[in-house]
């Protein structure tokens, strides 16, 4: 686990993500691009966005973000132009289409499943005991009374 | 020669590894008690080996033994002696002989305090737990032998990765491993529990205790890997849904799940098959991770020097493990009689719902991990599934358990009226209501997040409080607090563990909510200002240290003109591994942390200064040290603590 952690780590190496010289005297156009960074892969690192890396690439791509910003670009259209370059694989959040459908549906539907046999489960489980019936509490405390 | 003993120590474990899985399991299949006898000392001899074996290695990294190539790799004469020894498991065929290790670590404890265990169940555990062993055993030693001699030995080794040289780090595996490893154990009872066709109340006792260590341990290792991020990456991140960190999160999540139904087994003889379905599974996602971790089949465009040999070798065991049991359990299972009945309101049916949502969060983990390389094999589509993907789809399972666990923390087992089971919870709601309301209005900022795990947070702790209320039982309020002192531990570990899980979603929120990031440059000299913080940069200078050069600044911090800390952040250059690294500098607090990072110099003599204000971060760990302590009064509980010495006890005092 360390050794792809490290390896990882190395590629980073010392610098830090996002350098002052990058920032936009804009204060809302640098927060949107702080925004869309972080849903921007670095493709040359492992699971890092471009906010987070410290790599040349992340830093050129960072640059790119606010370049199409300042030119006046939306939010959608300098994620369209990024993924027109470099392919979905861009994206840290899968986009919901075709086969991704599976990944995004998959679990609420796993949910419901699970709640349905949870339901049939416990259904079939009911008791038909008396409600005057003590609880295991009940039962645990009333031991617990009787041995002292 | 300590060296070559250990290596033959290893191959002597493997032979005794083999004949742990072979004896004991015929013994129990033709009930031959002299066969099944062989299964305790086969543990213990394998467990004395093993660790002689990981000791002659210690003993190799701390000696700087060049001739061994491991040490010559991962080690340096100039390394200060903790990381010496670290250096044992900071790589992977040490790591894996920790992993070894760690395993027969488990069966020589099976075989020390199993005396309650009826025999044929333990040789059949013990003979399980054995071939897991010699799995990895034969990996160890045929793709990864940690004491293989280079011809010529160096003058001096490649170094430790200079990251992995922090406390932080050091201790972050074997705690890991631990929980990978202990999770075996449960594999083990579920297995040999299947091939017995019986799974009852005891039983579940038995898991329970190896499950709970197995799972504090993975608590203990996650924390400190996530720690450990938050203060040596440079930006203070505490989590990145990395496919290495799933695959220590997912058989957390799993082992929680089984740490409730196994209590279900042994409280009502309900979920047997679910049961043991989860402690395969569970260990399933130790191997899996393993597998992920070490092949490197998930790291995609870096292909780093992980081993594709290894990789198909671990998918081997992976595969085998699982399918066998898999198998062995759709064949088994139906034979689980389930006997105790409850009403749909109940605690059994909340532990089932929480069971339900933990295993679909596993699965969450898990399809977001793997989705990358099912995309591109099934369907040509280069897609990357990152931090966005699991916040959304992740989260809310997470929520939903937080807002029904106060809830199904009090409710009785059998058959709950639910009015009346939440009375004492409507006081918890409304101060977990009121605190989210104070939240609101004093923070400054706009979000919603903080006053939600404000709330969250707030209903965990004060539903455990409702919980330790109810448990107590009606009467004075003397009365109430000697029944505190008395309930049984378990409770006490229930309630600590679950207030946990409430400190650390409240210190997720208000860090994601209130975080304060500044980046600049700064001239020596340069006061400013970041949230309530006057950030003054006094001086940047260099500094040696015993194995790194470091540029070192002295960053002074006041608030309303008195000084909070002087904070020393780095950034250093170890020689030998040609790595350069970050020292953030944090001064901890319980409501916040200042964190502050030094950059490089800029070209008119300035530095690049990163300073951050992060508050309640560290309650994120607090919570799961809480959680981890749950864990561990929970396993001192009189029942296995009794349990363990019940043989002894029933000689002593027969009268009982």
């Amino acid at each position: 686990m360390i050794r792809v952690l490290v390896l990882w780590l190395a590629l980073a190496g010392a610098a830090f993500a996002v350098e002052p010289d990058e920032i936009l005297d804009d204060p809302v156009l640098e927060e949107r691009a702080r925004e869309l960074s972080k849903g921007l892969r670095c493709l040359v690192c492992r699971n890092e966005s471009i906010d987070e890396s410290n790599a040349e690439l992340a830093r050129d791509l960072r640059l790119l973000v606010r370049e199409r910003l300042v030119e006046g670009d939306t939010d959608d259209e300098v994620i369209a132009y990024l993924v027109g370059r470099f392919g979905e694989y861009v994206l840290l959040t899968p986009r919901a289409t075709g086969a991704n459908l599976v990944l995004w549906v998959a679990a609420p539907v796993l949910f419901l499943i699970g709640l349905g046999v949870a339901f049939g489960y416990v259904r079939g489980r009911r008791d038909d005991a008396a409600p005057g019936d003590l609880s295991d509490d009940e039962k645990s405390r009333l031991a617990e009374l009787t041995r002292e | 020669m300590i060296v070559e003993l250990g290596h033959f120590a290893l191959l002597l474990a493997l032979l005794v590894a083999a004949l742990q899985m072979v004896v004991p399991f015929w013994g129990a299949q033709r009930d031959w008690a002299s066969w099944m006898a062989v299964g305790p000392p086969a543990a213990m001899v394998q467990a004395i080996l093993l660790t002689f074996s990981f000791g002659a290695l210690t003993y190799a990294f701390v000696t700087s033994d060049f001739s061994v190539r491991l040490v010559a790799l991962n080690s340096h004469t100039l390394k200060p002696m903790l990381y010496k020894v670290t250096g044992v498991w900071g790589n992977h065929e040490g790591s894996m002989l920790l992993w070894c290790l760690i395993l027969a670590l488990f069966g020589a404890l099976v075989a020390l305090f199993g005396g309650n265990l009826p025999d044929r169940l333990k040789a059949r555990v013990l003979a399980v737990q054995a071939s897991v062993g010699v799995a990895f055993l034969c990996f160890l030693i045929f793709t990864s032998n940690p004491f293989l001699r280079l011809v010529s030995p160096p003058m001096n080794g490649q170094d430790l990765n200079p990251l992995l040289q922090d406390p932080g780090l050091a201790f972050h595996p074997p705690f890991l491993y631990i929980g990978y490893v202990g999770l075996s154990m449960s594999f083990s009872f579920a297995v040999a529990a299947l091939i017995e066709g019986r799974v009852d109340a005891a039983w579940g006792r038995w898991v329970r205790p190896w499950t709970l260590l197995a799972w504090l341990n993975l608590t203990v290792g996650i924390a400190l890997g996530s720690w450990w991020a938050y203060y040596e990456l440079g930006w203070g991140g505490f989590w990145f849904w990395d496919p290495v960190e799933n695959a220590s999160f997912m058989p957390w999540l799993i082992a929680a799940a089984l740490l409730h139904s196994a209590i279900v087994v042994e409280k009502r003889e309900a979920l047997k098959s679910w049961t043991i379905l989860l402690a395969i599974l569970a260990f399933g996602f130790s191997l899996i991770g393993a597998f992920i971790v070490r092949s490197g089949v998930l790291t995609s465009v870096h292909a780093f020097a992980n081993d594709p040999e290894r990789g198909v070798y671990l998918l081997g065991i992976t595969v085998v493990f699982m399918g066998g049991a898999l198998t062995l359990y759709a064949v088994r299972a139906s034979e689980m009689q389930a006997k105790g009945v409850f009403s749909s309101v109940s605690r059994e049916s909340a532990l089932v719902l929480n069971n339900v949502l933990l295993a679909v969060a596993t699965f969450v983990v898990f399809i977001g991990t793997i989705w990358p390389l099912v995309a591109e094999m099934a369907f040509d589509r280069k897609v990357s599934v990152g931090p966005p993907f699991f916040d959304a789809a992740f989260t809310p399972f997470m929520i939903l358990l937080a807002v029904l666990l106060p809830v199904g923390s009090v409710l009785p087992w059998k058959r709950a009226k639910l009015g009346r089971s939440l009375r004492p919870l409507w006081i918890a709601l409304l101060l977990a209501f009121a605190a989210a309301a104070l939240v609101w209005v004093f923070q400054t900022g706009r979000t919603l997040l903080a006053p939600a795990g404000a709330l969250l947070g707030a209903w965990l702790v004060m539903g455990t409080l409702a919980d330790l209320w109810v448990r107590t039982g009606r009467g004075a309020l003397r009365g109430k607090v000697s029944r505190a002192l008395r309930l049984p531990r378990a409770d006490w570990g229930r309630m600590v563990a679950h207030a946990g899980f409430g400190v650390t979603i409240f210190g997720i929120a208000a860090l994601l909510a209130w975080e304060i990031e500044d980046v600049r440059t700064a001239q020596i000299g340069d006061t400013y200002r970041v949230g309530s913080y006057d950030v003054t940069l006094e001086d940047v200078r260099d500094v040696e240290g015993p194995n790194y050069l470091s540029t070192m600044a002295v960053i002074r911090l006041a608030r309303n003109g008195r000084e909070v800390a002087v904070l020393t952040p780095e950034s250093r250059f170890y020689p030998v591994a040609g790595m350069p690294t970050t020292e953030a500098a944090i001064d901890n607090g319980v409501f916040r942390d200042l964190y502050v990072v030094i950059g490089d110099e800029q070209g008119d003599g300035s530095w690049a200064v990163r300073a951050f204000v992060k508050p309640y971060a560290n309650w994120i760990w607090a919570g799961a040290i809480i959680m981890s302590l749950g864990g561990i009064l929970s396993l001192t509980d009189r029942r296995y603590r009794v349990a363990a010495g019940a043989r002894k006890d029933a000689v002593a005092v027969p009268a009982e």
